[in-house]
């Protein structure tokens, strides 16, 4: 090869042609697109069924489908979104293509599993679609297969459990992939405290990815088990315990959402400085509450059980925990403010998301605090206070996370820039749009309309209409945004190697970077986001 | 970052590992003609948790890794262990 020529990623010819030079791919760079790719794909599915969801609920009774339709569209709607979506979400793409380069390294450390994860994903995922097409029809447990529902329900919930467990595989294997990345392949010089903050977020999240996801593997093979062949586990008819199932799934399902939050935090901890042009505030303090959020939240499933039945005693510990583990959180929040403070701001597309993250990350982190306390739960439990609730940090946080991380990365990855104008206006109409959304259904949660309900009381009609009109503003922004973006790769103009000013590695590097990233020994600093 | 080197285990050791590990079978089946009431899966618990603990450090080579990763491991099972625990204020307050 020659030296003094740049051959990027994009352009290198490997052993495969044409699509097979993807779907064959070892490179984490082009993993991250084969992964961004699918992503996008499911997303926009997902949002269409939560579209058709929010037409049907735009007056009460019926109007444009049947209540076993919606039971299956809430379901495969939250399948879709959680599984396929936002669990892989950010470590699989962004943290494939940038936590090797961030840590200084070539690739991760299997780059051949690292490729089969994302065909277990793409299975997982064709088999989670192909529930829709089965004759016993869409599942209709919503995305937690509650038991004994779900070991008695007709509708197909092997299928769907079957899937689900598959796709937990292809994380686990992400996982462990991240983590000895992170033991094993950084750079000379590079110590665990030079690291930027983005690789510890992901390898917090990748610990959580393996010691979780097995328990929610295990208890779908035990769900599975006794629809199968009548074991009883978890139907009291049979001798089982049905709460022993929601322990089981939450002790997953809650570490889960730190999954999904914590690549978020990491993403924002990288693009505020940069466009503070200021260091860091509390490096350590951001680099070990990752790690404490961790572990914490392992401890806190009980929150999503407080009307369960489980005992007194239990509730209140878990409730206790629950704030407990809102502290780390607080002190990301508290970080990124003061990093802002005196700072030089520049308001480009990425910082604009990235505030949009912070607002909404707020409000769906303190209503979590409402939940938390087990006397206040127990009124909204199971409302659309709920919903309002993880769809503020879900969507609002990683969702606004992730398009903030595309506005912040698509120069590294493609060598292009967008348009600024659209861009900035595709995120205002997402923020408006989303508030409409979600807001109104905090305020009838607590007047008491229920989730997963088909049909409501009038008084409820004002805020579902808002919803409703929110949700098509929302998704037309999205539609605006992903235009954008695809415009910028495809016509817009060429970018440098460094457009922000940022300071980490993969600014010293070509964009797009080529096959192995670094070329020459990457120059390890100090502190990674060192501005004089 | 520097355990590249691999380190190889006397076969005699290995030897001596495997029949700990065999007596420990041997107590785990005899154990059960006692009756200890609640402390059974007690009882068999701690001696597989003996025997993993065994194959983790010698058959698994973590005794001869960095105290990082010992460290890594050891927080696993004590994790593993907290939510069990917790686990159990549910079940025994019911
Ligand atoms: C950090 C990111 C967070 C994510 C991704 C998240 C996500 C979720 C999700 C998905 C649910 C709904 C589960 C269901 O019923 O289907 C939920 C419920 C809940 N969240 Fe969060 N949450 C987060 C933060 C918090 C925080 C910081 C707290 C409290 C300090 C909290 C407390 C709760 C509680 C108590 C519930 C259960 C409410 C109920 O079902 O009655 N969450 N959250
Ligand atoms: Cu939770």
């Amino acid at each position: 090869m020659n030296n003094n020529e740049h051959i990027s990623f994009l352009e290198h010819q490997g052993k495969y042609k044409g699509i097979f030079a993807w779907i064959f791919a070892t490179d984490h760079k082009r993993i991250a697109f084969l992964y961004m790719y699918a992503i996008a794909a499911f997303f926009l599915v997902g949002a269409i069924l939560g579209l058709l969801m929010r037409f049907e609920l735009i007056a009460p009774g019926e109007t444009i489908i049947k209540p076993q339709t919606y039971n299956g569209l809430f379901t495969v709607h939250g399948i879709i979104m959680i599984f396929m979506v936002v669990i892989p979400g950010l470590s699989a793409v962004f943290g494939n293509f940038f936590l090797p380069i961030l840590i200084g390294a070539k690739d991760v450390s299997f780059p051949k599993l690292n490729n089969f994860s994302w065909w277990l994903f793409m299975f997982g995922s064709a088999l989670a679609i192909a529930t829709q097409l089965l004759k016993s029809g869409s599942p209709d447990t919503g995305w937690t297969f509650y038991a004994p529902y779900s070991t008695t329900t007709g509708t197909s919930v092997i299928l769907a459990t079957t899937a689900a467990f598959i796709l937990g595989f292809s994380s686990i294997l992400t996982g462990l992939n991240f983590i000895v990345t992170v033991h094993r392949m950084r750079a000379p010089g590079m110590r665990f405290f030079n690291m930027p903050l983005f690789p510890w977020s992901i390898y917090a999240t990748a610990w959580i990815q393996l010691l979780a996801t097995p328990v929610v593997g295990i208890t779908l093979i035990m769900l599975i088990a006794e629809r199968l062949f009548g074991i009883g586990f978890f139907n009291p008819d049979l001798g089982g315990d049905p709460v022993l199932f929601q322990h089981l799934f939450w002790i997953y399902s809650h570490p889960a959402v730190y999954i999904m939050i914590l690549p978020a935090m990491g993403v924002i901890t990288e693009i505020i400085p940069t466009f503070c042009q200021k260091r860091v505030y509390g490096y350590k303090a951001i680099a070990l509450s990752s790690l404490a959020i961790a572990g914490v939240g392992f401890l806190v499933w009980g929150h999503h059980m407080y009307t369960s039945g489980m005992s007194e005693q239990a509730r209140w510990f878990f409730s206790l925990l629950t704030f407990i583990v809102a502290v780390p959180s607080a002190i990301k929040v508290f970080n990124w403010i003061t990093t802002m403070y005196k700072g030089s701001i520049d308001l480009k597309p990425p910082f604009i998301f990235a505030l949009a993250f912070i607002f909404l990350f707020m409000i769906g982190g303190l209503t979590g605090l409402i939940l938390g306390s087990v006397a206040t739960d127990i009124q909204v439990h199971d409302t659309s206070f709920i919903v309002a609730h993880f769809h503020y940090i879900i969507f609002g946080g990683m969702g606004f996370a992730f398009f903030a991380a595309i506005h912040y990365w698509l120069p590294k990855m493609y060598g292009k820039m967008y348009n600024f104008k659209i861009a900035n206006i595709s995120a205002v109409s997402l923020f408006i749009g989303f508030n409409l959304l979600y807001f109104p259904q905090f305020i009838i949660g607590i007047q008491g309309m229920p989730r997963r309900y088909f049909d409501y009381f009038p008084k409820f009609q004002w805020a579902q209409v808002i919803s409703t009109i929110g949700g098509v503003i929302l998704v037309s922004a999205v539609i605006l945004m992903i235009y954008n973006l695809i415009m910028g790769v495809r016509k817009g103009a060429k970018a440098s190697a460094n457009p922000w000013n940022g300071t980490t590695l993969e600014w010293q590097i070509p964009s797009p970077p080529s096959l192995e990233n670094f070329d020459s020994a990457p120059i390890v600093k100090e502190n990674p986001y060192d501005y004089n | 970052m520097d355990n590249n080197g691999s380190h190889i285990t006397e076969y005699k050791v290995l030897i001596r590992i495997l029949f700990i590990l065999l007596l420990c079978t041997f107590i785990t089946i005899e154990i059960t003609s006692f009756d200890l009431a609640a402390f059974t899966v007690t009882a068999a618990l701690l001696i597989a948790g003996f025997k993993s603990y065994l194959v983790l450090s010698y058959f698994m080579h973590l005794k001869y890794e960095s105290l990082l990763l010992r460290i890594l491991v050891s927080m696993v099972f004590l994790l593993f262990f907290v939510i069990v625990l917790i686990t159990f204020i549910d079940y025994s307050f019911r």
